[in-house]
């Protein structure tokens, strides 16, 4: 496994398998071209490849790139240079979880070493790399804006807020056992009210 | 005072300047030297290295002189201690990661960074950290990568996409992670993908063919023309003793501006293999070395007694075609032949030439291409064709269904699609349209009034005006327009070489054609006057070594009319002897009249009797001739183009490996993407 984050590589790979648009996607696209001035399609090119990873198991691979520049009538290269630009685009397959641990000073001097740590132990995978059993890939990023409730990590599209090691344990089990996670604060809290 | 002239003031000099222009052209206006790696005049302004810093009055802080317009009454300082400081800064920062490998790079001696850090460098660097490397990108047979020293400038980047019209360079990641490369690192498809080796500003893009062969002030430098192809682009032909070792674009804003097609750049490989280098005479079905003596004795009794025809190939200069046709006509009239495809022409000049000036083409807002690839034939055309392309002229095609780097309307394949209702309705709207005809139909034309009827229809749609001639003729062979302007050629207008009257002649003296291989000709004696072994070196009885184009001088016109010169290079291999002074030789010997003693002679009379040549670089003027039918009529008839493969159109390029390498790297190798489908 390539040691550097998923989102920062230039190095993009084939999947092997033809990417097509489904067609919950195809409405969308229309919507979101028609957002743009006539002629200004390509500016579409960003809420697309966000379409398409969500898509292709959260990963953009050439076929998706491929896909997106003959949507959009333009050059593959192009695409490429947006999709590696953007570190929130993959460009290699990531597990099923993707936990994105908040490395920042707020979070940092609440403990996410700790939080790190603990993730690194219960998924049994390094920084940047996923598990054997393809369920997690955890990196490291910098702030996602919800310094009041750190340390805090991201899984896919769910924010877990509020975290020590017990609490990031109990996440990490329940998705190993399919079972639904608290989203948000872990101490109760709503929003960022005072604690 | 005009309204586009603003008042400025760079280093306390006053100066008046177009409003529209950047800082940094004022300051180039007022004789300031203002440094600078991404800005290039042919591209879109980038701003992204940061060199071209300069002071503006009033402003906080130093600005980037290449992408600030210009105000009134702006007071600009270029040479101030700040200046100095802030791209002495900038200067720390490109060579942050710039490897220390000037002795081994390519780029030594001619490198833009490395004369700029003599300037604005220091004598060490403050930095202890790595170095960053970065992998080299593989961009095919001609552009050799060098990653780590590229600097992001994104010149060739905005050269494939705005002048090449290829978008397949790009540069992916960003800050530190930020690499320049090709899609899937797949070779650049472009016919004029070497310019990016001139346009890299560092030593990341350089030459394959010619890696750690010579360091620039080793070389000689000779100014010359590109002959393989009918444009007449200007090079600089750098040599080091009897060898080439590249050919480099001079900058020529009427004819190719700074670029040149990847054939002229790199086929010089091909200037050495396969040479004729000494005569040759055929014995017993085989050719075998003779000497001059021999072979001219041989070929001196033959013109005593037999009637010879000469055909001239795509390579030769006008003197040469002059001295040919002195020759000749000491056996009559309707002799020599320069149109072996059989290219049809009426009489005059504007039959036969590109007669829109070729920095005019970007400004028509319609095109036809009817029978003619200039993508293949002709690039540095085919770029103008794409400017215009970009300034939003819509394109038509009457052909082949051709795939270029812009957007063509396909209307069919025959010469009468020009009569199709959305051309007609196109061209009845236009204000500027431009019609090129190519030889693919040009060859094919049986019936002279067809071309007639081209002229009718030109006049008809307002191609052709009283102050403008927009009906153009695209042959790609660059002797071509010159020899027919000093009359080359019999007087059939169409189908010239099929219908030459081959019981009148016995014996056939081709320059460079290997046209004389025909079966047409398998009765006569034929004597071949060439530089490279091809078919009709082969096919012939004598041969006879002559120079290359870089080995004599010679003027050559370019495909709009415009004579120039190729200046000689280094001295002809082997025994080679330039085609006059054999005629010379022979015509003394058959006591024929040839006056001219040297070239320099031959030359001025060929001024004297065709004047028009004498104004190097200027296009030669002409009337519009008016051969117009009262009805417009097309024949029917296939378009068969004279160049199929861009990388092996003549001789000299199908000697080139370099040639040879692209036709398999680029031309025959699916690309990735055909591969996976």
């Amino acid at each position: 496994m390539s040691s550097n984050h998923p989102g920062l590589s230039n190095n993009f790979s084939r999947s092997g398998e033809k990417f097509s648009w489904s067609k919950d996607n195809l409405r969308s696209i229309k919507n979101i071209i028609s957002k743009y001035p006539k002629g200004r399609e390509q500016s579409a090119v960003m809420p697309l490849l966000y379409l398409a990873q969500e898509q292709n198991n959260n990963w953009i691979s050439i076929e998706c790139i491929e896909t997106i520049a003959e949507t959009l009538n333009m050059p593959k290269i192009r695409v490429t240079e947006v999709a590696s630009f953007y570190s929130m685009y993959n460009t290699r397959p990531v597990g099923e979880n993707l936990i994105q641990i908040c490395r920042t000073s707020p979070c940092w001097l609440r403990g996410s070493n700790k939080i790190t740590k603990t993730i690194c132990k219960e998924t049994k995978c390094e920084i940047n790399d996923t598990s054997d059993d393809n369920k997690f890939t955890v990196v490291e990023v910098e702030c996602l804006g919800a310094c009041s409730n750190g340390p805090m990590i991201q899984i896919n599209n769910d924010f877990f807020e509020d975290l020590d090691e017990e609490s990031t344990k109990i996440i990490i089990d329940n998705i190993k056992e399919g079972k639904p996670n608290v989203i948000g604060s872990q101490k109760g809290r709503r929003s960022s009210e005072n604690a | 005072m005009s309204d586009d002239l603003i008042n400025i003031k760079v280093n306390q000099k006053e100066i008046q300047v177009d409003k529209n222009l950047t800082v940094m052209q004022a300051c180039e206006i007022a004789g300031e030297e203002i440094p600078r790696f991404c800005y290039h005049d042919k591209l879109s302004i980038a701003g992204n290295c940061r060199m071209c810093l300069v002071e503006i009055e009033k402003a906080p802080k130093l600005v980037s002189s290449c992408t600030m317009p210009l105000m009134e009454g702006m007071s600009i300082i270029t040479n101030s201690e700040k200046v100095n400081a802030g791209r002495k800064g900038v200067m720390e920062f490109l060579l942050i990661n710039h490897p220390l490998d000037c002795p081994i790079c390519d780029q030594g001696g001619e490198c833009d960074l490395q004369d700029q850090a003599m300037y604005y460098g220091f004598d060490k660097s403050r930095y202890k950290e790595n170095k960053r490397a970065v992998d080299n990108k593989n961009m095919g047979p001609l552009v050799n990568t060098i990653m780590t020293r590229c600097i992001h400038c994104t010149r060739c980047v905005r050269f494939a996409t705005e002048v090449a019209g290829v978008p397949e360079l790009g540069m992916l990641g960003r800050g530190e992670n930020a690499e320049i490369t090709t899609y899937l690192e797949q070779s650049i498809t472009s016919e004029l993908s070497g310019n990016v080796i001139d346009l890299c500003p560092v030593g990341a893009l350089t030459s394959k063919p010619y890696q750690f062969k010579a360091r620039p002030w080793e070389l000689k430098r000779t100014d010359s023309i590109d002959i393989f192809d009918s444009v007449g682009s200007n090079i600089r032909v750098d040599s080091r003793a009897e060898e080439i070792l590249r050919v480099t674009p001079r900058t020529n804003e009427y004819i190719n501006e700074e670029w040149i097609s990847d054939k002229v750049r790199f086929n010089y490989d091909g200037y050495y293999q396969q040479r004729i280098d000494t005569p040759y005479i055929k014995e017993n079905q085989k050719l075998s070395i003779s000497n001059w003596e021999q072979s001219l004795k041989v070929l001196k009794d033959k013109l005593k007694t037999l009637k010879p025809l000469a055909l001239i190939g795509e390579h030769v200069d006008l003197e040469t075609g002059y001295a040919i046709k002195k020759f000749m006509s000491n056996y009559g009239k309707d002799n020599v032949e320069c149109r072996t495809d059989n290219h049809a022409i009426l009489e005059s000049l504007d039959s036969y030439r590109f007669n829109t000036p070729l920095n005019d083409i970007e400004n028509s807002d319609l095109i036809i291409l009817v029978g003619t690839n200039p993508k293949v034939e002709t690039p540095i055309i085919n770029h103008k064709i794409f400017k215009a392309y970009n300034n939003d002229a819509k394109v038509f095609n009457i052909g082949e269904n051709l795939s270029l780097n812009y957007k063509t309307e396909y209307l069919g394949e025959s010469l009468s699609s020009l009569n199709n209702e959305n051309l007609i309705k196109a061209l009845k709207k236009s204000t500027n349209p431009l019609i090129i005809i190519g030889s693919a139909f040009l060859n094919k034309i049986k019936n002279i009034k067809t071309l007639k009827s081209i002229f009718s229809y030109a006049d008809k749609y307002k191609v052709i005006t009283k102050e403008k001639n927009n009906l153009n003729f695209l042959n790609p062979y660059a002797s071509r327009v010159g020899q027919l302007i000093i009359g080359n050629t019999t007087n059939n207008l169409c189908e010239p070489f099929s219908n030459l009257k081959k019981d009148n002649f016995e014996l056939v003296l081709s320059f460079g054609s290997e046209h004389i291989a025909n079966e047409q000709f398998t009765n006569c004696f034929k004597v071949y006057f060439g530089h490279h072994g091809d078919d009709g070196a082969m096919g012939s009885d004598i041969v006879l070594p002559t120079p290359l184009y870089t080995e004599k001088n010679g003027t050559f016109v370019n495909i709009e009319g415009r004579p120039q010169e190729a200046k000689k290079c280094h001295n002809p291999i082997g025994s080679a002897k330039e085609e006059w002074s054999i005629l010379k030789k022979l015509s003394d010997e058959l006591s024929f009249d040839f006056n001219p003693n040297t070239f320099d002679q031959l030359r001025s009379e060929l001024f004297d009797k065709h004047p028009i040549l004498s104004d190097y670089h200027e296009i030669i003027a002409v009337e519009n001739s008016t051969s117009i039918t009262p009805d417009i009529e097309f024949e029917d008839c296939k378009a068969e183009y004279p160049v199929s493969n861009f990388y092996m159109s003549d001789v000299i390029s199908k000697n080139s490996v370099t040639m040879a390498k692209c036709v398999e790297e680029i031309i025959s190798t699916p690309s990735l993407l055909e591969k996976s489908a």
